[in-house]
């Protein structure tokens, strides 16, 4: 119910359409011809075990490493060719699997970065204010990803975790309309899991995301459909008390997680 | 109630910090305003204005390396360019090569051109990482040393320029001892409150943030080398405002000044004082140049080369930050420079 007025409330149309991508290295096929689509303001998990091609389907889909074959359009426009900058332009965010941050300096001036990253005019020789607007949005982006106590900290004085949740709010900044989370929850701890949950629960609605998640339980909390990968492949596609019995995932998903 | 308000609101950690530096850096300036009235000539001109300048180009290079993560070994021939400079636009004693313009022109153009060798180095280096970027400026150090030296119709060879002078302002002669140290500190200031102002800056942040992380800065839509380049370019201006101080202190400048020792020299102030914080090149200046005039009383000058390599060990071994490292360790305070200063 919920979902059905949230996905009437964005236009209807596909924030993401992948056609036929791939991605070799070398003799490596690690994205093997994926064709899927997320509608806007759709939440997806990616599953699938170590090694399944999930993080360079990422990497294709920001333009961190172009594909090798195939197209993506964003919100309908082709962006197989743009560079990554012009595609976080056009609202598309990532994280990444080990945290990329600023550690020499403070939680605020890592969100303010990717806040004037965003923007126009990014090299200026003035101090910003704290009334600046890009000051002010770190200042909520900090708050949104529960980190203002230590808001002021260097990152390298940060837990893992709060490390983890600095790296969400480097992906909302600006205006994003899609995200992409690669396994924000890696090495949490319960607690911090669930501060995690709350935090991707929080977002406003109009934002998608795919989120690949080794834990069921958190991909199960935040994501309404299930894309399975398996050697570069999509495995299987569904809702996720399908995917979650699937004997079939079960068995490839456990088995390449432990074997 | 009220009262409880406003003495959580005065003793709150920023405004303590605030009002502990305010203090701190008041006794320093009142300290170094008053120093040449209790200091002989030698005290004021050889050892603090010569720290002065000399710690400004360290600065240049504390700036680079510091916040940009760049090493470069031409911090030191960029001030040599600037000193070139003023001797070719300016009056020398070879009234054949110089073209005599007044300072209020020599200098500008002086400082444009210093630090657009900077810029088109940067272009260069930035391109490079690490050693390479040591290599490459190094590289650079030594063709521009070894090009003055060869060229005598407009860097005039191996004697270089003699007879520079700073300029006489308000009949004031910038040459005497306290009006030659004041303006070494007016200038050392400028450049010290610059980097502080620039270091809190969009700019200083995402220099910075590329040091830290180039990937990230990519990834979210900065251009990582004109950063690099741009931080380049106001080293140079840094360095140069210390090369002009050079010409005049020297009233000379020559290939052997701008040599590939000297220019390591610059790198060993810098990394002696501490790349942590923009008072680490002063630090570290003081020190090499008190090691340089008393070690040689004591040995003979062909072995300093042994006595600050043995102090730079010393000091870099008991701290990799340098002497500010190890007094922000010693006070058990975090640094309160550049990356974590609020
Ligand atoms: N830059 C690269 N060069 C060469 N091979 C790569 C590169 N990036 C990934 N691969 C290979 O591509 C395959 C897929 O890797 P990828 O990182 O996409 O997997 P993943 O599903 O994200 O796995 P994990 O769960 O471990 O993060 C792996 O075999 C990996 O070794
Ligand atoms: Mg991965």
């Amino acid at each position: 119910m919920q979902r059905a007025e949230r996905l009437k409330s964005v236009a209807s149309s596909n924030a993401l359409e992948l056609s036929g991508v791939s991605r070799v290295f070398g003799a490596l096929v690690a994205v093997d011809n994926v064709t899927f689509s997320v509608t806007a303001g759709e939440r997806r998990a990616i599953l699938g075990s170590n090694g399944a091609g999930k993080t360079t389907l990422f990497n294709t889909i920001t333009g961190d490493f172009p594909p090798s074959n195939g197209r993506i359009r964003f919100f309908g426009e082709d962006i197989t060719e743009l560079p990554p900058y012009e595609r976080i332009r056009r609202g598309l965010r990532r994280t990444y699997q080990n945290s990329q941050l600023f550690r020499g300096l403070p939680v605020l001036d890592n969100l303010y970065l990717a806040v004037r990253g965003v923007g126009r005019r990014r090299m200026s020789l003035l101090r910003p204010g704290e009334d600046h607007p890009a000051r002010v949005a770190a200042q909520q982006l900090a708050h949104a990803i529960h980190l203002e106590d230590v808001a002021d900290r260097p990152v390298s004085e940060l837990s893992h975790g709060q490390q983890r949740q600095l790296e969400i709010g480097m992906a909302l900044a600006g205006a994003p309309r899609f995200i992409l989370f690669d396994e924000p929850a890696a090495g949490l701890s319960p607690a911090e899991r669930r501060e995690l949950v709350d935090i991707l629960k929080a977002l406003p609605t109009h934002i998608g995301f795919i989120i690949i998640e080794h834990d069921l339980a958190v991909a199960l909390q935040v994501a309404e459909t299930v894309t399975v990968m398996h050697q570069g492949r999509v495995f299987k596609h569904g809702l996720p008390a399908d995917i979650e019995t699937d004997p079939e995932v079960q068995r490839i998903y456990l088995g390449g997680r432990h074997g | 109630m009220t009262i409880a308000i406003q003495d959580t609101a005065v003793r709150s950690p920023a405004n303590v910090a605030l009002h502990g530096r305010i203090a701190k850096y008041g006794l320093l300036g009142l300290a170094l305003l008053a120093y040449p009235l209790m200091a002989s000539d030698f005290w004021i001109v050889q050892i603090g204005a010569q720290t002065l300048f000399m710690g400004t180009i360290a600065l240049s290079l504390m700036w680079l390396g510091g916040y940009g993560g760049m090493v470069s070994l031409a911090q030191l021939t960029f001030a040599g360019v600037a000193a070139y400079m003023v001797a070719v636009f300016g009056v020398s004693n070879r009234p054949d090569i110089s073209l005599g313009w007044e300072w209020w022109a020599a200098i500008p153009v002086a400082l444009l051109i210093a630090t657009a060798f900077a810029t088109i180095t940067g272009m260069l280096a930035a391109r490079t990482e690490g050693i390479y970027t040591i290599m490459i400026t190094l590289a650079i150090a030594v063709a521009f040393s070894l090009f003055c030296r060869q060229n005598y119709a407009i860097f005039n060879g191996f004697a270089g320029f003699a007879g520079l002078k700073p300029p006489s302002l308000f009949g004031l002669d910038l040459r005497a001892p306290l009006p030659f140290y004041y303006l070494s500190l007016a200038f050392a200031a400028a450049s010290y409150v610059g980097v502080v102002y620039v270091t809190r800056s969009t700019f200083g942040l995402a220099l910075q943030a590329v040091r830290d992380n180039p990937r990230r800065m990519r990834a979210i839509g900065f251009n990582v080398y004109a950063h690099r380049v741009a931080a380049y370019a106001m080293s140079g201006l840094l360095a140069a405002v210390g090369g002009l101080l050079l010409a005049w202190f020297n009233g000379r400048i020559s290939p052997g000044t701008i040599a590939a020792g000297p220019c390591i020299n610059t790198l060993v102030m810098a990394v002696l004082g501490g790349m942590v914080h923009p008072i680490g090149p002063y630090v570290g200046a003081l020190v090499f140049i008190l090691l340089q005039n008393f070690a040689i009383d004591l040995i003979d000058p062909e072995r300093f080369n042994l006595v600050i390599g043995v102090a730079f060990l010393i000091i870099v071994l008991a701290s990799p930050d340098g002497l500010v490292g190890l007094w922000q360790r010693m006070t058990r305070r975090r640094p309160e420079g550049g990356s974590s200063q609020r």
